[in-house]
């Protein structure tokens, strides 16, 4: 019983701790996020690494994601007799929530797995005392153009899901299920608002890469520096940021009902 | 044979803005200590590493460090370059206190410093030239044919220019070690910290690094603290050697007075015999106990 208690005090408090470790670390990363005006290009060969590699993953599932949604929501509309409001359907769906959604779930598999292990790797072999040694500070070298890196590419790559989504619907719902093409883009441009929907989506996607990007840099950072520390990193990455988004869209979703 | 200094360091040193109020880089005093360590007691969890260390290190000198395997010097590199904290006493380098200093005092402190890792810790993305050239390309702004010549330079210095396009991982580990040196003398610094130098390397190689530390030396007045095991070729070229064990400094003076007035101690150290004062095992359990599985 006491040893429990115990137990699950010091559990407790190791909670506590990371969790202030990780919140000093996004104070100093903030910090050190001017780099992107002094030395854009460190940023941009990021980006590249970051989100162009993304961008197969995303265009691939976003189109899948697309013509699953065509299918399913021809079910449900044509029992309605509302066949032609299929593209509504779908563009809604993929712009207010999978597209944001699902390329976050995407992006921390593809690129912050790949962050945290990259810098998880980089502390277990002394590749950032030894900058801290040579007076470069790793937070600014090589912690913020990376934060800026996966903050920027993740609205762009839920928009890019989102685009691709709708012409997957186009593919199945116009080509394979006979629904008009001119009304599957006239209902379309119609009745999905810029403000209402696809500002709230673009909203959500940059709250998921601000907290997909700390999550995976800060859990490279906090790495144990061996070899099984920094794939028990790699996991925590994918898991939590899959937990934190899931949890966040919830609450912006609440929020935005009103 | 090579040259180590080029036309480079007016020019790199005159970048610095706050040149001329460092005296650390002017005239060399052999008399003025650069690193000082007082009473220093720092501990890994439990363990105790140091317990009461005083070491002054002076300027313009080599000085080795050794002691058995597990002793700290590692450690105490780390402390003398700021990135460890004691738990009491003082490290001061050139009469600053490194753990008062802001980060920028310490980064600018750390410029004037080279430190050569164990592991080499050589950015594993960049190939060796990027690897050399990147203090340089982080803390001047020479034109690229300047970094192009610096670099080579350095690189011939440790001879691996003809491996300047390799990756780090294409490296051999004594490679590897030679490409971080060149990596930790680029910006010229006053003050060179080299853990374990000359592990892994073939006896040619093992010479010409000797040579370069000494020259170094001699020639820029470059203040070099050794840490190694390798007792005759690091006793051969330094000034004072200080060995450690059990957190203390347990014997210093000059390779000299080391070989023949030293205790017990130094001698079975220094030469290398299996049986003395010196334990070689880690802290630990009768053997037999542990042997019979505590049963
Ligand atoms: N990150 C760490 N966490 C806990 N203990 C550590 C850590 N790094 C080193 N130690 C401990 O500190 C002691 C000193 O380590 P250090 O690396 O300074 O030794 P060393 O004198 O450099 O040894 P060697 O000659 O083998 O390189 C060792 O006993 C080691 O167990
Ligand atoms: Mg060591």
């Amino acid at each position: 019983m006491l040893g429990t208690l115990q137990r699950l005090g010091r559990w407790g408090l190791g909670v506590f701790e990371r969790l202030g470790r990780g919140h000093l670390f996004l104070l100093q990363t903030i910090g050190c996020l001017g780099v992107i005006v002094m030395r854009p290009r460190l940023v941009i060969r990021e980006l590249h690494s970051v989100g162009v590699l993304s961008l197969l993953i995303i265009v691939v599932s976003g189109t899948f994601v697309g013509m699953v949604l065509a299918y399913q929501g021809y079910i449900t509309l044509v029992r309605f007799g509302a066949a032609e409001a299929l593209g509504t359907a779908v563009a809604l769906s993929l712009v207010r929530e999978l597209g944001p959604v699902v390329t976050a779930l995407l992006f921390a598999g593809r690129a912050g797995s790949a962050l945290t292990a990259e810098i998880g790797l980089m502390k277990a072999t002394e590749q950032l005392s030894g900058m801290e040694m040579m007076a470069v500070n790793p937070m600014q070298r090589v912690i913020a153009p990376r934060f800026w890196a996966a903050f920027l590419s993740m609205p762009l790559l839920a928009a890019i899901f989102s685009a691709v989504g709708v012409m997957g619907g186009y593919f199945v719902g116009v080509g394979l299920l006979g629904v008009d093409g001119g009304s599957y883009w006239s209902q379309m441009q119609a009745s999905v608002d810029f403000h209402e929907d696809v500002m709230n989506g673009i909203i959500k996607s940059v709250a998921f890469g601000f907290v997909a990007a700390w999550i995976a840099l800060f859990e490279g950072y906090d790495a144990v520096p061996t070899s099984e520390g920094v794939s028990r990193a790699t996991t925590r990455t994918v898991v939590h940021t899959a937990l934190a988004v899931l949890a966040l869209d919830f609450i912006l979703t609440g929020l935005m009902f009103q | 044979m090579v040259d180590t200094r080029g036309p480079a360091p007016e020019t790199l040193r005159s970048r610095r803005p706050d040149d001329a109020k460092e005296p650390l880089i002017n005239s060399v005093d052999h008399n003025r200590p650069l690193v000082e360590i007082r009473d220093l007691h720092f501990s890994r969890g439990s363990r105790k590493i140091f317990d009461g260390l005083n070491i002054v290190i002076p300027q313009g000198g080599i000085t080795a460090i050794m002691g058995p395997s597990g002793t700290g010097k590692t450690t105490l590199l780390k402390l003398i370059g700021g990135q460890l904290r004691p738990d009491r006493g003082q490290v001061l380098v050139d009469g600053q206190d490194v753990q008062r200093l802001s980060r920028a005092e310490l980064y600018r402190l750390r410029m004037r410093m080279g430190m050569l890792f164990q592991s080499g810790a050589l950015l594993t993305d960049l190939s060796v030239f990027e690897n050399v050239a990147f203090p340089l390309r982080e803390h001047t702004r020479l034109p690229e044919r300047m970094i192009r010549t610096l670099v080579l330079m350095k690189l011939e210095a440790v001879g691996l220019r003809g491996a300047r396009d390799m990756m780090p991982a294409e490296l051999s580990g004594g490679m590897a070690r030679r490409v971080a040196l060149a990596r930790a003398i680029a910006l010229d610094p006053v003050m060179i910290m080299y853990d374990e130098p000359l592990t892994g390397l073939d006896p040619i190689t093992l010479g010409v690094i000797v040579t370069l530390v000494k020259r170094m030396n001699d020639a820029l007045g470059v203040t070099s603290i050794i840490v190694s095991h390798d007792v005759a070729e690091i006793a051969a070229i330094s000034d004072h050697i200080h060995l450690i064990s059990g957190g203390k400094v347990v014997e210093s003076g000059t390779p000299a007075e080391l070989e023949t007035t030293a205790s017990e101690w130094s001698r079975q150290f220094m030469q290398g015999l299996p049986d003395g004062p010196v334990p070689f095992h880690y802290p630990a359990d009768a053997y037999e106990q542990d042997l019979l599985g505590g049963a």
